[in-house]
């Protein structure tokens, strides 16, 4: 197997596709990724190449899941929402064949010092690395809760899941085919209660992660959230994922693939940037393969003095950061 | 498992040195402005002082934020791109990246941008102070503000003008005027910018293009135009490349750029008539693209009986005549 790379950080890597299954209207891939699986953290995503006729960029995703062990040594999960040439491709794409894929890539959500309750709230298809962190963050004894949200029941990842994982889940639909009917953000206030949340962590549309930040500012809960933006490159080189971040310097844009995904929300200009909180519509345009699923990330670079808003006080993660 | 370590300065009997009018790199390989920011990021996988050199993301007087998102779309077999030129200024570059380069071992080659000629002629200014800078290239494709926004590439005189002031402003460091491909006679403004002063030419930006969502009527880039970069220009870069060497001659080096992504397309590029060759958006696609060219250009080579690349340079077979 061809890995090229340093000893930490991110690497490329050909993975063989070993499951693939309906997940609704998603599809999820599991890949052997042993050199990935290792250095991984949640928050963090995988750029996956793709080979569809005209298409030259990689298509970025959230981790979903890792698993080290096995007699493959170590996997990755992906979701994948298929609505362009290259999405459409890898949904296509059979166990056996073979992937280029380069992770992980972006900063890994910071985790809670101490044990806390934590509410992890997901949007569309951005519920998958929330899966991913809730499996970790009950793995180090804290409390998960879910509050997992899509347009309709197709578009709800594994319900199983969050159910199975979490202390406490509820579900929204904005059709009402599952759960309340509505928005995440109609039940956040009443479950930041219920749940007795000290930290929320959030990934989904842009929008929706502006709006459950405010409702967590105006609750004095600290949430870390997960953003998306178009990007070309997924390393940092060529500046086309930015958003508008509060710096001592006043606002300045930062990098989504390496100073994100994962930032703290009130640090975001939301107000500055092209999403506002009517709009709930995910990036959607033709590299649009990447949407909700394109976060990774640790707190945001500037942003260490930050993570003193976490009540909970929060460890950096390392696995594989970038300089 | 451990991780592949690079096979650097492999012996393969070829010679793939170039000189860039006294800029002599140990391979033809560069970074094509903007799409390597400043060598950190790439140099978290692989060591960049195996390249020819690193071209710097553009820096101007001022540092600047760059333009609103979305600012690139993916287009058939390219992207397009607009971010407006967001840098951090020439003194934070200098103080923090070019220092940084020299330390790992880059030969670094400053990009300079501006709106007008006093512009350009202070950055320039500024650069020659840093010993670590090996050259610069004078981005052209900058709009002049007291010339309507025109790019100043577009026009051979006000080209020409940024030239001189930076060669005064830099007398003693390769030169080179990046153009644009938005013009009628390339060769033309060529011509200009050596009789000028330049040493030599990069070519070739990115192409002015446009894509709009049919269903939202939105662009799909913010700024509405954008730079059309990728494979789908390099026939446009070879034509240009191979247009400048007729006309300039073989004396004026000529760093070629345009879609290259494989060795093939390094080799088409020298054969147009580059001495160097810049990678763009590969690196978007691949970030270790220009890493695999350095180490394969040359068993390539060498497998055709090749010895030194820069034979191969302008070299164009002429096809058979056919007899009717």
């Amino acid at each position: 197997m061809s890995v090229q790379g340093r000893d930490v950080g991110p690497v490329s890597m050909t993975c063989e596709v070993l499951d693939r299954r309906r997940l609704g209207r998603y599809w999820g891939l599991t890949l052997s990724a042993p050199e990935i699986a290792r250095r991984a953290a949640p928050g963090q995503f995988v750029n996956i190449a793709v080979s569809a006729p005209g298409t030259l960029l990689r298509r970025p995703f959230s981790i979903a899941g890792a698993a080290l062990g096995g007699h493959v040594a170590g996997t990755i999960d992906v979701v994948l929402d298929p609505h362009g040439p290259g999405t459409d491709m890898l949904a296509g794409v059979p166990p056996g064949a073979s992937l280029e894929v380069l992770g992980p890539l972006g900063r890994a959500f910071p985790l809670p010092q101490r044990r806390v309750s934590a509410l992890l709230v997901g949007g569309g298809y951005g519920a998958a690395p929330m899966y991913y962190l809730g499996e970790r963050l009950r793995a180090e004894g804290h409390r998960v809760n879910f509050l997992v949200g899509a347009a309709d029941s197709s578009r709800i990842i594994d319900p199983i899941v969050p159910k199975r994982m979490a202390t406490w889940s509820s579900f929204t639909t904005e059709d009402g085919s599952m759960g309340h009917r509505g928005r995440v953000t109609d039940l956040l206030a009443e479950d930041l209660e219920t749940t007795a949340a000290e930290v929320v962590y959030a990934c989904g549309p842009n929008a929706m992660l502006a709006a459950v930040g405010d409702i967590c500012e105006a609750a004095g809960v600290p949430c870390q959230v997960a953003v998306e933006e178009h990007m070309a490159c997924g390393v940092g080189v060529c500046m086309t994922c930015i958003l508008p971040i509060h710096t001592r310097k006043g606002v300045q844009n930062r990098r989504v693939c390496v100073d994100g995904p994962v930032f703290t929300s009130t640090r975001i200009a939301w107000e500055e940037s092209r999403y506002t909180e009517t709009a709930h519509e995910p990036v959607d345009d033709d590299l649009d393969d990447r949407d909700a699923s394109d976060h990774d990330g640790r707190g945001p670079d500037d942003s260490r003095a930050d993570e003193g808003h976490f009540t909970a006080g929060v460890r950096t993660v390392r696995t594989g950061g970038r300089r | 498992m451990s991780t592949t370590t690079r096979p650097t300065g492999r012996t393969t009997g070829v010679d793939l040195s170039v000189d860039l009018g006294g800029l002599v790199l140990p391979n033809p390989i560069m970074t094509a402005s903007g799409c390597f920011a400043s060598g950190r990021e790439i140099d978290a996988l692989w060591n960049v002082s195996e390249l020819g050199a690193v071209v710097a993301k553009s820096v101007t007087l001022e540092p600047r934020e760059g333009l609103p998102t979305p600012r690139m779309s993916e287009t058939p077999s390219g992207m397009l791109n607009a971010i407006g030129l967001q840098n951090p200024g020439v003194d934070a570059w200098l103080e923090r990246d070019v220092p940084w380069l020299a330390s790992r071992g880059a030969r670094v080659v400053a990009s300079i941008a501006g709106n007008s000629v006093d512009d350009y002629r202070e950055v320039a200014r500024r650069v020659a102070a840093s010993r670590s800078v090996a050259a610069v290239e004078v981005n052209l494709s900058c709009p002049n503000v007291s010339h309507r926004g025109l790019v100043f590439a577009c026009d051979p005189g006000r080209s020409a003008e940024v030239v001189r002031a930076v060669r005064q402003a830099l007398p003693d460091r390769p030169l080179f005027a990046k153009l644009t491909p938005d013009v009628t006679d390339i060769a033309r403004i060529g011509r200009s910018v050596v009789e000028a002063g330049a040493t030599g030419i990069s070519a070739i930006n990115t192409t002015l293009g446009m894509a709009i969502d049919a269903e939202t009527g939105r662009p799909k880039v913010a700024n509405g135009f954008a730079g059309l970069s990728g494979p789908a220009i390099r026939p446009m870069a070879v034509r240009a490349v191979h247009q400048l060497f007729t006309e300039l001659g073989p004396e004026v080096p000529i760093i070629g750029m345009g879609g290259v992504r494989t060795v093939t397309d390094v080799v088409e590029m020298v054969r147009a008539g580059a001495s160097a060759v810049a990678i763009g958006t590969a690196t978007f696609a691949d970030p270790f693209t220009a890493a695999n060219l350095v180490r394969d250009l040359g068993p390539w080579l060498g497998r055709r009986g090749h010895t030194a690349l820069a034979d191969l340079r302008g070299r164009i077979e002429p096809w058979p005549h056919h007899p009717r």
